[in-house]
């Protein structure tokens, strides 16, 4: 059995973890769940060696021990799997297994055995991967499981999963879920780090909660319910969602596609209005990123036209996108849309730091851009409440808030969206729509990318469904359909608008 | 004249294919090494001045050892202090330029060169080193895809986080890559101070480590490439040397300069050539920091 005992963690004087206990106990399945930023990576850091607690003890069976490093997590017996994987791209399955603890023949690396070890393992605890696959042609959901069989062939007894769906499709999550009660029925351990509710009480048997670096409450999946842990993780009651609301339906189209076509996208048609939520689905890598690039100014385009604001654009670049008041919440934030580096006032500043209030002149106005700053953390709860510190050492979920806060503030026309709640957890995701959807009220033309149905179908006034870059579908709301939509998503689809009419047309009565 | 600029080039290459091999080692570790230059230096001034006062091929190991320490210095900066690589190889670069100088006058009083030492012995006529520039490329190349050591050096150049999580401490491998790559760097000066030449001259090795770290780039990071490469760029130094000693009546039509920078023009056109081919280590000038988030 595994004890933490009053573990105290701060970074550079920020407390992430304040006296936590904890205890680990062989064959059970722990869910360690919270907000971002709650503490929870950060304590199995700690059990794991790679943080060292400022205060508090680990114990194994009752002796205090200091684990210094992952090595001496491992050789404990402890294992973990990260949110983002440690794995080497270039190298193969087996290699990556091995590494550190290499079967070797005099200095030579014994290719042979190492991947006949670890095939042993993979059909031992039932995983089904090729051995001598280079991992960076794998699948996501195959590196995971790359990730486990490293730890499993280290005869781990504790294995910690950090937020392990949050990559995976719903089968693949499924299947990491069999796998693993699999490995507890054995005796192991899993500690499973999540903010999914559903998966957390299907899956475990045991449930700590943590909020701001404090364990708040021990619970098991039988005593509780969603609506109660998710108090508990946010300290208040969660406002249920909202209805939906309604768009101000037929406004005006504000860009409008026709036969456009660029690199990944062919002849698109739509048009999206101001005051409404235009969203698009589609199987991943099927135009929606080459979409949101067109239309931000990022990608050229060599066929069709984009009619912005009234205006046939010839030229289109983000910057003059800026201007004219396109704001873009990118899928990947720290490619497009942070700079990990630099501080978080900084970051706030980008795209209009050579206007007021953020520049006086050719200077830096520090004093308005610490108080825009400022201002714009509180109204978004971004936390920590620092403006100064690097954007880079905020959580995900921070970081995302950051983003959306920043680039709602200039008050934009035309919002473009791309998975804007991934990796969330449930206080930020609701706080995300809520934005999306007061964007739309105040007039905002949104396009919301997700290649989450139900999110799409939640906040969507209109849905283009897009296949092999082209548009395979539109649905009005009151043709909303789950089955129809998959089916346009999969290209099999007959789509009840499968040529969309020139915006100025209508479709409709969208808010139905 | 063919065989000539041959055999001269089987001359020239193995000073570039030593410091070609260390500049591998250690950015294959994830370690930016452009101090290679300084590292020759040092290694071709210690092999020099040691082979005053013993054999020449102990001075040799001296200055390898010579290399070693300069490169400990760069390991230090980079590793423990994780200062930026690249300011700490040129920083490290202008020193050595500055000591070799200083101490050719403090000591021998001379702006030039030091004494005349006895070269390194013929080996079937041509200098061990020679021989072993021909075997060493292939053996660190076993060394890095075949053993377990090589597995974990191109491991901590691409991730060095997936290495530390399976309990390999990154920093050791890592100086102790830095560490190969000075030793033979220095390798690569001792070469031109007791077998090209019979002394150290001020100039040594005018660039040659540069080329080297162009040649480690044009190889791909690839022991056997980096090799190969710089084999060519000896051919290249051979070719102006051949072409200005065999056709004099070329220096009537082209300027001196022009076949003097006929080697360098070569660097620069093939690394061109090769265009933004992405095959450099991931973790490339990376520190790595366990704490990161």
């Amino acid at each position: 059995m595994i004890e933490l005992r009053h573990i105290t963690k701060r970074f550079g004087g920020v407390p992430a973890l304040e006296d936590v206990s904890l205890e680990v106990r062989p064959g059970e399945r722990l869910a360690l769940i919270g907000e971002n930023g709650a503490g929870k990576s950060s304590l199995m850091n700690v059990l794991y060696g790679l943080y060292q607690p400022d205060a508090g003890e680990v114990c194994f069976d009752g002796q205090a021990v200091k684990v210094k490093t992952p090595a001496e997590a491992l050789a404990r017996g402890v294992g973990m799997v990260h949110q983002h994987f440690t794995l080497v791209p270039t190298l193969t399955v087996t290699e990556n297994v091995v590494l550190g603890r290499e079967p070797t023949s005099w200095g030579r690396l014994d290719r042979a055995r190492a991947e006949k070890e670890v095939a042993a393992t993979c059909t031992r605890f039932g995983f089904q991967l090729d051995v001598s696959a280079v991992v960076q042609e794998l699948s996501v959901g195959s590196q995971q499981k790359v990730e486990i069989v490293k730890a499993l062939h280290r005869g781990v007894k504790t294995l910690i999963l950090d937020e392990p769906t949050a990559v995976l499709t719903p089968q693949e999550a499924d299947e990491l879920f069999a796998v693993t009660r699999h490995l507890s029925d054995e005796g192991l351990a899993v500690v499973l780090i999540s903010h999914k509710l559903r998966e957390v009480l299907s899956f475990s048997t045991r449930i700590a909660v943590m909020r701001r670096g404090k364990k708040v409450a021990e619970t098991t999946p039988a005593e509780t319910s969603p609506e109660q842990l998710a108090g508990l993780m946010v300290g208040t009651e969660v406002p249920s969602p909202r209805e939906r609301g309604e768009g101000q339906g037929e406004g005006p189209p504000l860009a409008t596609l026709e036969k456009l076509t660029a690199k990944g996208l062919h002849e698109i048609s739509l048009s999206i209005r101001e005051g409404e939520i235009l969203g698009i689905a589609g199987v991943d890598g099927n135009g929606q990123r080459e979409l949101a690039e067109v239309l931000t100014g990022l990608r050229e385009w060599s066929g069709g036209t984009f009619t912005y604001s009234g205006n046939t654009l010839r030229s289109w670049n983000p910057r003059t996108a800026r201007e004219q008041g396109v704001a873009h919440i990118p899928e990947d934030r720290l490619r497009r849309a942070i700079i990990s580096d630099l501080s978080v006032e900084e970051n706030v500043s980008l795209g209009r730091q050579t206007r007021a209030p953020f520049a006086k002149g050719p200077l830096i106005d520090f004093d308005k851009r610490r108080a825009c700053t400022t201002a714009l953390l509180e109204a978004n709860d971004v936390r920590p409440r620092d403006p100064k510190i690097r954007a880079g050492g905020l959580s995900g979920g921070n970081q995302q808030k950051l983003v959306v806060g920043r680039e709602l503030d200039a008050a934009p026309k035309l919002l473009v969206v791309v998975q804007p709640t991934r990796g969330l957890d449930i206080a930020a995701v609701a706080a995300v729509r809520e934005q999306l959807r007061d964007q739309r009220t105040r007039g905002c033309a949104v396009l919301l990318v997700s290649l989450d149905l139900d999110e799409v179908m939640e906040l969507s006034d209109r849905i283009v469904v897009l296949c092999g870059g082209r548009v395979s579908g539109e649905f009005g709301r009151a043709e909303f359909d789950e089955r129809l939509i998959g089916r346009c998503m999969l290209g099999v689809g007959s789509a009840p608008h499968p040529d969309p009419l020139p915006a100025s047309q209508g479709e409709g009565d969208l808010s139905a | 004249m063919i065989l000539e600029i041959l055999s001269s080039a089987l001359d020239a290459a193995p000073a570039l294919v030593f410091a070609a091999l260390g500049a591998t080692l250690s950015e294959r570790g994830g370690v930016v090494n452009v101090g290679v230059e300084g590292m020759m230096r040092a290694g071709a001034f210690a092999a020099a001045v040691a082979s005053l006062a013993m054999p020449t091929p102990l001075g040799v190991l001296v200055g390898m050892g010579a290399g070693a320490s300069v490169a400990a210095i760069h390991g230090l900066l980079c590793i423990r202090w994780r200062s930026d690589q690249v300011v700490s190889g040129m920083a490290l670069n202008l020193v050595m330029l500055a000591l070799g100088t200083f101490l050719l006058e403090a000591v021998f009083s001379s702006p030039s060169s030091t004494p005349s030492i006895t070269q390194l012995p013929l080996v079937f006529g041509r200098s061990p080193l020679t021989w072993l520039a021909l075997v060493l490329p292939f053996i660190v190349h076993f060394a890095l895809y075949r053993t377990a050591w090589g597995l974990r050096l191109r491991a901590v150049g691409e991730k060095p986080q997936a290495v530390a999580a399976m309990g390999v401490r990154v920093a050791p491998l890592r100086f102790g890559a830095v560490l190969m790559s000075g030793a033979l760097a220095g390798l690569g000066g001792a070469v031109l101070s007791t077998s090209t030449l019979d002394r150290f001259e001020h100039h040594m090795p005018s660039g040659l480590g540069f080329m080297a770290v162009a040649a480690m780039v044009f190889g791909r990071w690839t022991p056997l490439g980096a090799a190969g490469a710089a084999a060519f760029f000896a051919f290249g130094n051979a070719l102006r040397v051949g072409l200005s000693s065999s056709a004099p009546e070329l220096l009537e039509v082209v300027p001196k300069g022009v076949l003097l920078a006929l080697p360098y023009a070569l660097t620069l056109l093939v690394l061109s050539l090769q265009g933004a081919k992405n095959v450099a280590p991931a973790a490339l000038g990376h520190p790595y920091d366990p704490e990161l988030r």
